[in-house]
């Protein structure tokens, strides 16, 4: 029988103690799209536009960061309202992780999500590494300079992030055909390909996230029985290892982490919280196989 | 000691700017395809319209958020969003005047609506939104410049009179009736598509199109002689000999 994570915390702590963090992310996209789509469709318009822009309730702008930086170094000098938006939003994810984006609204990510659990049931390994992680800096530079040196928003040409939340919101049939694209990418090609790998847009909030305040901590590492659950749930499973053994806090100190929560879910001993930078750096929890910390 | 350091430092270094080559390398590639990509999609066809107060082009592509607010402000369903799969940048708001129009309302929804300024907020004026510019491109079919009373373009033009006139000229055809042909002035049409989209042919006669393919332009050195004269008060060779103009036989 193939170790699925999650499976051992499960018969430890119940299925929903070890898959709330997930639900709560399930719940969350399915909010941000719910309130999109009640206008359209029953007239109740509380989010109006889509993620790269909208306005809440007619009044708050909402702006995708990223879009602006995008448009701004295109030349454009935005309205007031866009950059009112844009601040408030990078506010928000400056406070709750940037990648907080990529884990609780991208509407890619259940799409990602469905191919790294499918690859882990059908046996597909998990091995990856024929893309380079850092491709997504390629793409974000690309993304970046493309539109400085063009004047236009180069990425939105293709960029299936907003392809796809737009084809939602509004209705619009081909973004199913790049989702599915994804989906294959992900199942077949690349394990966590785009996510993972490509994604400028989450290396974007990668960088935002570096300094972001909400965490995820192991305040009790000691416990840790090495079962690499957390690793095979993590998106990102390169950001654990620092947290969990060491050397300093045990906190997952890198802006890549989506804040998902996975690994609090899926650890049978209980290891991970979400906790805040501040609390985790003077935290002096013992390292796993009795190893005392160093600094 | 310090030599086996200073190699590895070397050979560290050597290797992240290799890697940081590479990395350059594929990004460069990437905003290449991306670019030409752009470019073709710079080329938006000629059918597709952007709503009032668009900035032109490539422009617009720089501004344009994508969110939509536009089309969801827009009263009469006019605007809608780019596909990702359709020739327009996806994500794009545009509108096609044969099928759904511009009806041109006054408080501009669409441009207040815009978060960006990729439709200028500084377009307060509907009557002087320039989405294009209506043609007659087919003079053979229009019914008008068979003879007809067709007229509908002219009639439902929201600047009547201005935007389109009725030319009355001679019908050789029958030889005593008059043709009053559609005249669009091109300083006076917002673009709007009313006429295209009213046109009662299969095919409209009468089409919107984008300034770019609608206007001819005069070389910038060029100069009009009785303009030059008018402004100079008199002719502007002095002791010019005016001859008398050849007329054909019968022409007063």
């Amino acid at each position: 029988m193939r170790r699925m994570p999650g499976r051992a915390a499960a018969e430890r702590r119940g299925w929903l103690a070890a898959h709330k963090w997930l639900l709560a992310r399930r719940a969350s996209q399915a909010a941000v799209f719910g309130l999109f789509l009640l206008g359209p469709l029953a007239g109740v318009w509380i989010l109006r536009g889509n993620l790269s822009s909208s306005v809440v309730l007619g009044t708050v702008p909402l702006t995708d960061p990223f879009l602006l930086l995008q448009t701004l170094l295109a030349g454009h000098a935005p309205e007031l309202t866009a950059l009112a938006g844009g601040a408030l939003v990078l506010a928000f994810y400056l406070l709750l992780g940037g990648r907080v984006y990529c884990a609780w609204v991208c509407p890619l990510n259940p799409v990602t999500d469905l191919a790294a659990w499918l690859r882990q049931r059908l046996g597909l390994g998990g091995g990856g590494g024929r893309l380079d992680p850092r491709l997504r800096w390629a793409l974000l530079a690309a993304a970046l300079g493309g539109a400085a040196l063009t004047g236009t928003a180069l990425w939105e040409l293709v960029n299936p992030v907003s392809i796809v939340q737009r084809g939602i919101i509004f209705f619009l049939a081909p973004a199913a055909w790049v989702a599915l694209a994804v989906f294959l990418f992900d199942l077949l090609v690349v394990p966590r390909g785009w996510c993972g790998r490509l994604c400028p847009a989450g290396a974007f909030w990668g960088v935002v996230g570096q300094a972001a305040v909400l965490r995820v901590t192991a305040p009790h590492r000691e416990r840790c029985d090495r079962c690499m659950d957390c690793y095979a749930a993590c998106p990102e499973p390169q950001v654990i290892r620092p947290a969990l053994e060491g050397p300093g806090a045990p906190l997952v100190a890198s802006g890549m982490c989506t804040n998902c929560g996975r690994c609090i879910d899926v650890c049978p001993q209980d290891v991970f919280r979400f906790g805040t930078r501040f609390h985790g750096k003077t935290m002096t929890a013992g390292l796993p196989g009795g190893r005392e910390e160093t600094t | 000691m310090a030599r086996a350091a200073g190699h590895r430092r070397r050979s560290e270094r050597r290797r992240f700017l290799k890697e940081l080559a590479r990395l350059a390398a594929v990004a460069g590639l990437a905003g290449l395809g991306l670019a030409g990509h752009g470019r073709a999609v710079q080329a938006r066809p000629a059918q597709a319209l952007r709503p009032p107060g668009a900035l032109p082009e490539r422009a617009f592509l720089g501004a344009c958020l994508r969110c939509g607010l536009c089309v969801r402000a827009c009263p009469y369903d006019t605007l809608r969003l780019a596909t990702a799969t359709g020739p327009v940048a996806p994500g794009t708001p545009y509108f096609i005047a044969r099928e759904v129009p511009c009806e041109m309302c006054e408080d501009i929804p669409c441009v207040a609506a815009c978060p960006s300024g990729a439709l200028d907020p500084g377009l307060r004026d509907i009557d002087k939104a320039r989405m294009g510019v209506a043609v007659l491109v087919d003079q053979e079919s229009c019914l008008n410049w068979r003879g007809l009373r067709c007229d509908v373009c002219y009639r439902v033009c929201p600047l009547i009179d201005e935007a389109i006139t009725l030319e009355p000229q001679h019908n050789r055809r029958t030889g005593r009736h008059a043709i009053f042909a559609p005249t669009v002035h091109a300083d006076r049409c917002t673009g709007c598509g009313k006429c295209e989209h009213a046109c009662v042919l299969e095919e409209a006669a009468i089409k919107v199109l984008p300034e770019r393919l609608a206007r001819g332009r005069l070389g910038r050195h060029y100069r009009l002689g009785w303009e030059e004269k008018a402004k100079a008060g008199g002719p502007l060779v002095p002791g010019l000999i005016d001859l008398p103009d050849r007329v054909p036989g019968g022409m007063p």
